[in-house]
């Protein structure tokens, strides 16, 4: 019943336009629900063939080196402040919120591996993955979209240049890159200003600090947590292109493209996150 | 001389029952026309009757639901992609609205299937860059984003960037619409100029008719996804079917 349920939303999510005729009678109510049902398998179908023309677009030579770098300056370098910022954040709020709950319960020495092994292990890479998707899958599907409805991609193709290598795998490839290293400032960012907020609270220095948060943090707490964040960026850039490249309308389909790439970007990162936190808890248990 | 090499007998552009439908809305409708080696053929009709989706035909943008499209004797929907590719180099297309990428310099524009399509050294680029922007009088903007043009500038560089792999077949989408009548007429003369430099075969949509006298070898009218006529302006004036007296009033 609930994955039913899920799929009428997110079917629902693909095709917005289509929400008025649900207040309309039964039959028409059913109608509408096999229309978007149709469109939700019909968005997989076309983001399968995407990802099919992506991945040989991708692997086959020449290669957009030097759009590649400006993409992961794009990703990368330009989200900085916004992943350090929100992983700051992170870091006050697991510590003002983590203390409290430890000193009820007597476990207060506990508190700096609570910071650390909660941010390393799931706060860090989703933090980031989020925030990201936020700032890179509008940005993706504004200027793909920008780029279609101003016959620019045409114009890449009219000049006999794989649309897909020069815009889409340097995108996508930039994401899956920028996103596990981005997970690395959120990571220090937040144990950072999670020893600050400690600190202020109760004097402790950086090196207790951090001798008790990585005490019994090992390679595996860290590796897969960090590495799945490359999903997140490939999700994000693959949704994200895919929404902007499939833009019609106008200005106000850029603006659909925009909303819908970050939207379901974020949906898929939370959805995949649970997939993928189950996966890594069975090689690493 | 072309940068890339063909070599064939055949019409550089012939296209024969070429037919295009959008949904339920018919756009062409069994089109025939051939376009000879060196001659400019100028494309006229009402906005909305498949002039600039038949340019799109031509170069592979869009499929054709029924009919034949044959660059110099190739049927282009029988070529791979990269056989197609191959087809598109000798073709410069000028968009409608220019469509300069928005992230790159004029220069690098310009310099975009160059660097692709070529073996040029950087040198030996940039100097073929400026050449280019020489020609349609913008070499001092080499370095201006596309944002900083006006229409008319972008459009000059939407040339350059066209005529970079010296195409042999040009394709303009109303190379002057929305531009003023000084800038247009400025146009108007870069592709007569071109036409003067070098054998020329192309195909310009426009509704500029008179600005289309200078460069025009033929005119041929759409109307209802077919030709109702074709030949030169005075045939086009002597005409009594009563839509290409409508059109040919509408301009006058």
């Amino acid at each position: 019943m609930s994955t039913d349920l899920t799929v009428v939303v997110i079917a629902a999510a693909f095709s917005g336009g289509l929400s008025s005729e649900w207040s309309v009678g039964g039959r028409d109510t059913v109608q509408a629900i096999r229309t978007l049902l149709i469109s939700f398998f019909e968005w997989f179908g076309e983001l399968g063939r995407f990802c099919g023309q992506l991945i040989r677009s991708a692997v086959s030579p020449p290669f957009e080196w030097r759009e590649l770098v400006r993409q992961m300056d794009a990703v990368g370098a330009k989200s900085f402040p916004l992943v350090a910022v929100a992983g700051a954040a992170t870091g006050v709020v697991l510590s003002l919120q983590t203390r409290d709950s430890l000193i009820r319960f007597g476990a207060k020495s506990f508190l700096p591996a609570v910071i650390v092994f909660s941010l390393i292990r799931e706060t860090g890479p989703i933090i980031a993955g989020l925030v990201v998707s936020g700032r890179v899958g509008a940005g993706i599907g504004a200027e793909l979209g920008s780029m279609k409805v101003t016959e620019q991609i045409d114009a890449i193709e009219a000049s006999a240049v794989d649309p897909f290598k020069f815009l889409v795998a340097t995108r996508v490839l930039a994401c899956i890159t920028m996103l596990p290293l981005l997970t690395l400032v959120a990571d220090f960012c937040g144990i950072l200003t999670g020893w600050v907020a400690n600190t202020l609270a109760e004097p402790v220095s950086l090196r207790l600090f951090l001798n008790h948060g990585f005490r019994s943090v090992t390679f595996h707490d860290f590796l897969p947590s960090t590495i799945k964040t490359a999903v997140f960026g490939s999700i994000m850039g693959v949704v994200s292109c895919f929404q902007g490249m499939r833009t019609s309308g106008g200005t106000e389909g850029v603006g659909r493209s925009a909303t819908s790439s970050v939207v379901l970007s974020s949906l898929f990162i939370i959805l995949a996150d649970v997939v993928l936190v189950r996966v890594i808890l069975v090689f690493y248990p | 001389m072309s940068l890339i090499e063909t070599q064939t007998d055949q019409a550089p552009v012939s296209v024969t029952g070429l037919s295009k439908s959008f949904g339920n809305q018919k756009v062409l409708t069994a089109l025939d026309l051939t376009v000879n080696r060196g001659e400019t053929v100028v494309l006229l009709g009402r906005s909305g009757t498949g002039k600039s989706v038949l340019l799109k035909l031509i170069i592979g943008l869009q499929q054709a639901d029924e009919g034949s499209i044959r660059i110099n004797g190739r049927e282009i929907a029988e070529l791979s992609l990269d056989e197609l590719n191959e087809t598109r180099k000798t073709i410069g297309f000028l968009f409608q609205q220019a469509a300069l990428y928005d992230s790159l310099t004029v220069e690098d524009n310009v310099a975009f299937p160059l660097s692709r399509h070529t073996r040029l050294a950087p040198a030996e680029r940039t100097q073929r860059v400026r050449e280019l922007l020489e020609r349609v009088g913008m070499e001092q903007d080499v370095n201006k984003m596309p944002s900083e043009l006006s229409g008319g500038m972008q459009k000059r560089v939407g040339l350059a960037r066209a005529l970079a792999l010296e195409p042999e077949i040009l394709l303009f989408d109303e190379p002057t619409a929305g531009l003023d009548p000084i800038t247009s007429d400025e146009i108007g003369k870069l592709i007569s100029k071109l036409k003067k430099e070098r054998t020329m075969t192309g195909i310009v949509v426009t509704h500029d008719i008179h600005g289309a006298k200078e460069f025009s070898d033929r005119f041929v009218m759409i109307h209802e996804g077919q030709i109702v006529i074709e030949g030169t302006f005075g045939k086009l004036q002597k005409s009594q079917d009563p839509f290409v007296v409508q059109f040919m009033r509408g301009v006058v």
